[in-house]
């Protein structure tokens, strides 16, 4: 007898076992295709990346499969090229550029729509479209605004007697970095207000009730409530920013192709053209691999900046 | 009242200024053909003749960047859903090892994806083919839809689950009969962005396509761009075209993209 419930409770424990086994296997098969995807999508070619960057990855590549180990010598390559510091300075300018006015007119249109008015709504979700057409749209569209001779834009500048001789938008190099920013801007202005938007939405009425008792409106209510309590989502707003700005290749390349004499060339564009056009992979790698480097020191900073803010 | 009014009249105007380059894509398609820009402020007199061009030359790119974008939802989603699912439902210290490693690779450009991507497909037959183009684009989609799902999903009660568990179902079963089901809007605003993602894409299109045979649409635009533009009726027509999923999409299913907009950056 008791023998006999011992076996039935070991049984039934064992059971359970496999059981439980058998639900493990079923939840990493949940994963596991995810998992598979992010290393094939992500991992191997971060990892491939660095190996090309060490390597003579070129044409002839491609025909006898060799790639001789060279170590450093694609990234001194590339670091004297003298194009490099160009397209650093011109990735931070277009970087910096675009972000801190995207934000701060997308900041700007937020606190407007954030003021409940008929068709408020509507309209702040048909801004939404600038961001959503493809990139080369966008580009193809602001390509024929800013045509030199015929485009809208010198026609009605000329038309107001704004300037005498058309501006030679994307044609000529000290002003080309200018437009493609402008336009990365009006590309990125949806995404700010959306996210802020949604931030401003998220503050208590009560706090800027209270605060209107002790005489905080206006300026003061955004200086002593809205900003402090929208911190957190503008600091998201500006990492994602940064982190996708940083590797704009589709707008460039579709405006100017790193064009007028270079004079719009990024980190982004000068890997693509080392690698596509030139068939130098090694060499596109190491470039890409500066960009990626960049970002995640970004990241890191940004991220230990605000984690001391939150402390203290 | 005044007031209210006159908020919208400003909005109004702002979202003029906005969109003014979507309503002048859409002016210059409708002029007739030349190399230069004359139109005015008003399509006057419009003409189709650019849309005719453009869906001669190319009426095939936009099926084949329509079956690329197809392909990348149905896999995107079928990868994403299930993860999602157990990064929202299950306990483990795996889940914030998955969420990390999505946010990083958030941060890794498409140019490393398409050098390395280039380098296999190249070995073993991926170039210009439909299939390359839509599990290259799935490096977009994948981890939007996981994020998109898994904030809907952390709000599912594990009871709902637990309760056909009783009942005797594994958790696969309940997986597809109940939480699918109660997921629908999370779906399809996943599967819009995918779709809108697969379809905008140019830099794979322009690296991962050596030759003429598949050739997306946005390529398509891209070569039109050229270095001097021979017709731009054409190529605006083309961008109209291009634009219309995007417009679609934010008309018919506004609500879904603005929740997309704000899941994906910030859950």
């Amino acid at each position: 007898m008791v023998t006999l419930t011992r076996t039935t409770v070991a049984g039934r424990a064992k059971s359970r076992g496999r059981r439980h086994r058998g639900e493990t296997l079923t939840k990493v098969l949940f994963v596991l295709p995810a998992a598979v995807a992010m290393v094939a999508l992500f991992g191997y070619p971060v990892v491939k990346n660095l190996l090309m960057s060490l390597q003579d990855y070129g044409l002839k590549t491609f025909f006898t499969g060799v790639a001789p180990w060279v170590g450093l010598q694609n990234y001194s390559t590339v670091v004297t090229d003298k194009l490099f510091s160009d397209a650093m300075v011109n990735t931070a300018l277009f970087t910096i550029g675009s972000i801190s006015f995207q934000f701060a007119i997308g900041l700007g249109l937020a606190l407007f729509f954030h003021k409940k008015f008929p068709l408020s709504g509507l309209l702040r979700s048909l801004l939404l479209l600038p961001w959503l057409l493809p990139l080369i749209v966008s580009s193809a569209t602001w390509r024929s605004i800013l045509e030199q001779d015929s485009g809208i834009l010198n026609r009605s500048l000329m038309g107001l007697h704004l300037i005498n001789d058309p501006v030679p938008w994307l044609n000529s190099p000290s002003v080309a970095l200018i437009a493609v920013i402008g336009v990365n801007i009006w590309i990125g202005i949806p995404f700010n207000v959306t996210l802020l938007y949604s931030g401003l939405a998220e503050i208590p009425d009560e706090l800027y009730e209270a605060g209107q008792l002790d005489g905080a409106t206006g300026w003061r209510a955004f200086f002593y409530i809205t900003w402090p309590n929208l911190r957190s989502v503008a600091s998201v707003v500006l990492m994602l920013g940064v982190v996708y700005t940083i590797k704009v290749l589709d707008i460039i390349l579709g405006l100017t192709g790193g064009g007028p004499a270079n004079a719009t060339q990024t980190l982004a564009t000068q890997s693509y053209e080392k690698s596509f056009i030139d068939f130098k992979f090694g060499q596109g790698a190491a470039l890409s691999n500066i960009l990626i480097a960049l970002s995640f020191l970004f990241a890191i900073f940004y991220l230990r900046g605000t984690r001391r803010a939150v402390d203290e | 009242m005044m007031r209210r009014t006159a908020y919208t009249v400003i909005g109004v105007l702002i979202l003029c200024v906005m969109l003014f380059p979507v309503y002048w894509m859409l002016n210059a398609s409708l002029q007739p053909s030349g190399n230069t820009l004359t139109a005015g402020f008003l399509p006057l007199h419009p003409t189709f003749s650019g849309y005719r061009r453009a869906l001669d030359e190319q009426g095939g790119n936009l099926v084949t960047s329509m079956i690329i974008a197809a392909g990348t939802v149905v896999l995107s989603l079928a990868i994403a859903t299930p993860c999602a699912y157990a990064l929202s439902q299950f306990r483990s210290r795996w889940v914030s090892v998955g969420l990390l490693a999505i946010l990083i690779s958030q941060m890794i450009p498409g140019i490393v994806i398409a050098n390395a991507l280039y380098t296999a497909y190249e070995r073993i037959g991926l170039l210009n083919s439909i299939p390359g183009l839509i599990v290259a684009n799935c490096s977009s989609g994948i981890p939007f839809a996981i994020l998109i799902l898994r904030s809907f999903m952390l709000s599912l009660p594990p009871s709902l689950v637990e309760a056909a568990r009783v009942d005797g179902a594994g958790l696969f079963r309940a997986f597809v009969s109940i939480v699918l089901p109660i997921s629908k809007n999370s779906l399809i605003t996943a599967g819009l962005f995918s779709f809108l993602f697969s379809w905008s894409d140019f830099l794979f299109a322009l690296t991962l396509t050596t030759k003429g045979g598949v050739r997306p649409v946005t390529l398509g635009i891209y070569q039109y761009l050229g270095t001097q533009v021979q017709n731009w009726n054409a190529v605006m027509a083309t961008a109209v075209l291009s634009a219309v999923p995007a417009i679609v999409l934010l008309i018919a299913a506004q609500k879904y993209i603005a929740a997309g907009a704000i899941g994906g950056a910030v859950k």
